[in-house]
């Protein structure tokens, strides 16, 4: 049975002011609502694909995010619900995307894996394990190049170590001093194979040592000391402009995803780690240092299940993106010309001179609508798809572009 | 006008965008000290240091990503691979990152990067260090592709693609460095995007040439004209996503006859696709099959003799073109 690398009690490390206590754990709560909630939507089929759960990992996620300032970059993986709303993305936009509604994070487009929140600087939400890391290191060296100090924080598990990205990340990261700070979230598992079984060198924080990018361990289950950990490798990134890494030993209590019937590990090791659950031993903590009470400590649980049925609530009233819209944000048009963009084969009739907006009329749409009932009928109160459509003239730009002024040339 | 060749065409635009520009800035593999393995990015680093002008380790999944995530935050790319073969390496992010986080982000961000490398063969060297994957390229949505084969095209072109807000995979060729060509003065030459050249005009064949085979379809044109009094109309698509078909669809509604010439693999190939778009959109205008000529079907042998023979000549268009007369319905 592995343990957590941590370096003495909790109890050896002081609490911040008690208002910021109460805000961590609550963060810390609506994630876990949120997870075990997507969960049970996704049972439901109202979430779809694939669904990577951050239950157990809350402690890593709200002691890194609750230490960034607002300007710094957080990128992460697939598994990246709770760092999203960490960072301040309502929950209901959240929940509307996983639904793939109109005012999902996303409008739909991404889905789970892929939330992003450009306003808050949570830049993505990636499927390609380790495919972050380089998108890390260019974020970091806009802040080099344009000589501002925020920082970028790069989350990524275990198993994405192994990957091509790391080895060229680290090397690239060390050797131009990019401010970064490298968080792997080492929860044990690389989907189904134990670190051991994937890993030559299982002490991740030396992993990178050799390519220029030294390391520690942190103990990824309290968010007391992962705030800690962060908040000086934040400092080193920004103010020595060099990248470090930081391992976080956490445990995620459901499977990779959704649909996992985690044959690869014992019940009895999974229910040791529930033991160690970071929200009730912050909580149970503050309890003890007289920070919480029963009472709200409760009252606190209702908040934060009120929010998340309400995000639930929400994201199904949010309507099915209008089947027009299937082109959108393909293309930044503005200075360019007419051309054939994208073209549409999608029904037996040419379409001349199309441009990837394509306005379905006649056949045309009743193929997408025929297209589209496989994905079941369309949901939401309110707005219809099709009504959204507007007038688009020939010539006119699809989407709302900052491309420059149009061009004369002929 | 300016008579330069193409590599002093593609450094001019690169540096007259670089410094009207501040955000724009250059990596890649010797791209700086060493003046570019191609003598592209010759003096550029000199003019705009280590900040604009990175030389980079060899890691090209990485350096893409790097860039894509640059452009996310706000600075405009410029990515020189070495060649095309190496793309291979950093198709997840090109294909994965910069052509979909646009889309898949709901346009949140953007990603204003161009990514420039020479493909293409006959130089003997190998299967792996000949390829033309501008059919695999085009066939990616979100990614613009642009395929000059004169100077002054490749100049206005990339500085096109400097300044578009999407990602671009710029196309060029080891083999047309060096080819000289007639360049407008000044640093506002643009061409836009979507906008093919006629570089011959005739009545009798349409001839469609990609990139070096550009070249050999004039040269086939001229053997047409001289010893078989077929009169072929020759077109350089210039950019293959967006595609100007329009032209090519005109030039059809005259000549009635088309012929396409690439040096890549013919499945799913450019002369596949343009093939398929034109007999959609001008099936009654054809009089003949559409006839394409491509590279063989082979990896690249490195025998002279062999290589040459898998190459495209103007010999085998000219041959295609009188098919489609020969073939006239």
């Amino acid at each position: 049975m592995k343990t957590a690398g941590s370096d003495g009690s909790s109890a050896a490390r002081p609490l911040p002011e008690p208002e910021l206590c109460l805000e961590l754990l609550e963060m810390m709560a609506l994630i876990r609502r949120f997870e075990e909630e997507a969960g049970r939507q996704y049972q439901r089929a109202k979430a779809g694909g694939f669904l990577h759960l951050a239950i157990g990992e809350e402690a890593t996620i709200v002691g890194t995010t609750s230490v960034m300032r607002d300007d710094d970059y957080l990128i992460g993986t697939y598994r990246t619900h709770g760092h999203a709303i960490a960072r301040g993305t309502d929950p209901k936009n959240v929940m509307a995307e996983l639904f793939g509604r109109e005012d999902g994070t996303s409008r739909g487009r991404g889905g789970s894996m892929h939330i992003f929140d450009a306003e808050h600087r949570f830049m993505g939400g990636y499927g390609i394990v380790g495919g972050n890391l380089p998108l890390a290191a260019g974020l970091a060296l806009g802040s080099d190049y344009n000589g501002t100090d925020e920082v970028t924080v790069c989350m990524f598990g275990d198993g994405a170590s192994n990957t091509g990205n790391f080895g060229e990340t680290m090397n690239l990261a060390a050797l131009w001093r990019l401010p970064i700070v490298f968080l792997l979230e080492n929860n044990l598992y690389g989907m189904g194979t134990a670190v051991e079984r994937h890993s030559a060198v299982t002490d991740f924080s030396k992993k990178a040592e050799g390519l220029g990018v030294p390391g520690v361990r942190a103990d990824g289950m309290d968010v007391i000391a992962m705030r800690e950990v962060v908040t000086e490798h934040l400092r080193i990134a920004r103010e020595e402009r060099r990248p470090t890494l930081v391992e976080a030993f956490t445990y995620r209590y459901r499977g990779h995803s959704a649909a996992d019937p985690e044959v690869y590990r014992s019940r009895e090791e999974v229910e040791e780690w529930r033991k160690k659950d970071p929200i009730e031993a912050f909580a149970d903590r503050l309890e003890a240092e007289g920070v919480l009470d029963t009472s709200s400590r409760n009252a606190m649980r209702e908040r934060v299940d009120a929010r998340v049925l309400d995000a639930v609530e929400f994201a199904d009233a949010s309507p099915e993106p209008p089947l027009d819209s299937l082109y959108d944000n393909l293309y930044v048009l503005g200075a360019q010309g007419p051309g054939w963009y994208a073209v549409d084969e999608r029904a037996p009739r040419a379409f001349p001179g199309e441009r990837e907006a394509v306005h379905l009329e006649g056949q045309a749409r009743e193929l997408a609508e025929a297209g589209a009932a496989y994905g079941g009928q369309a949901a939401g109160a309110g707005r219809k798809p099709g009504e959204e459509v507007s007038d688009r003239d020939e010539g006119e730009a699809v989407e709302d572009s900052e491309a420059g002024e149009p061009d004369e040339e002929s | 006008m300016s008579v330069l060749r193409m590599r002093e065409a593609l450094r001019d635009a690169m540096a007259e965008e670089m410094r009207r520009d501040e955000s724009v800035y250059l990596m890649g593999e010797d791209v700086g000290v060493f003046q570019g393995a191609f003598k592209v990015t010759e003096g550029l680093l000199d003019e705009f240091g280590e900040k604009r002008v990175r030389d980079t380790p060899i890691s090209e999944n990485t350096i893409v990503g790097t860039g894509v995530g640059s452009a996310m935050g706000g600075l405009r790319p410029i990515v020189e691979l070495m060649t095309v073969n190496f793309s291979l390496l950093a198709f997840d992010q090109i294909i994965n990152h910069a052509a979909a986080i646009p889309y898949m982000f709901n346009g949140q961000v953007k990603v204003p990067m161009v990514i420039r490398m020479p493909g293409g063969g006959g130089h003997q060297l190998g299967p792996t260090h000949s390829h033309s994957f501008e059919a695999m390229f085009l066939q990616i949505p979100g990614l613009l592709v642009a395929s000059p084969s004169k100077p002054a095209d490749a100049k206005g072109l990339l500085k096109a693609s400097i300044r578009d807000d999407n990602p671009v995979i710029f196309i060029e060729h080891e083999t047309l460095y060096g080819v000289r060509g007639d360049v407008p003065d000044g640093d506002d030459h643009v061409i836009r995007f979507g906008s093919a050249a006629i570089t011959r005009e005739g009545g009798d064949v349409t001839i469609v040439g990609i990139l070096r085979m550009a070249h050999i379809a004039e040269q086939a044109a001229k053997t047409l004209s001289a010893e078989h009094n077929v009169e072929a109309e020759v077109i350089d698509p210039r950019t293959l996503r967006p595609l100007d078909l329009d032209t090519i669809l005109e030039s059809v509604e005259k000549t009635n006859r088309l012929v396409i010439v690439e040096e890549g693999w013919p499945h799913g190939g450019v002369g596949a696709n343009i093939a398929a778009l034109v007999q959609e959109q001008a099936f009654d205008q054809l009089d003949a099959p559409i006839q394409r000529v491509t590279g063989a079907d082979v990896p690249m042998p490195y025998s002279k003799r062999l290589e040459q023979s898998a190459i495209p000549h103007a010999e085998h268009v000219v041959s295609a073109a009188l098919a489609t007369t020969e073939g006239a319905i």
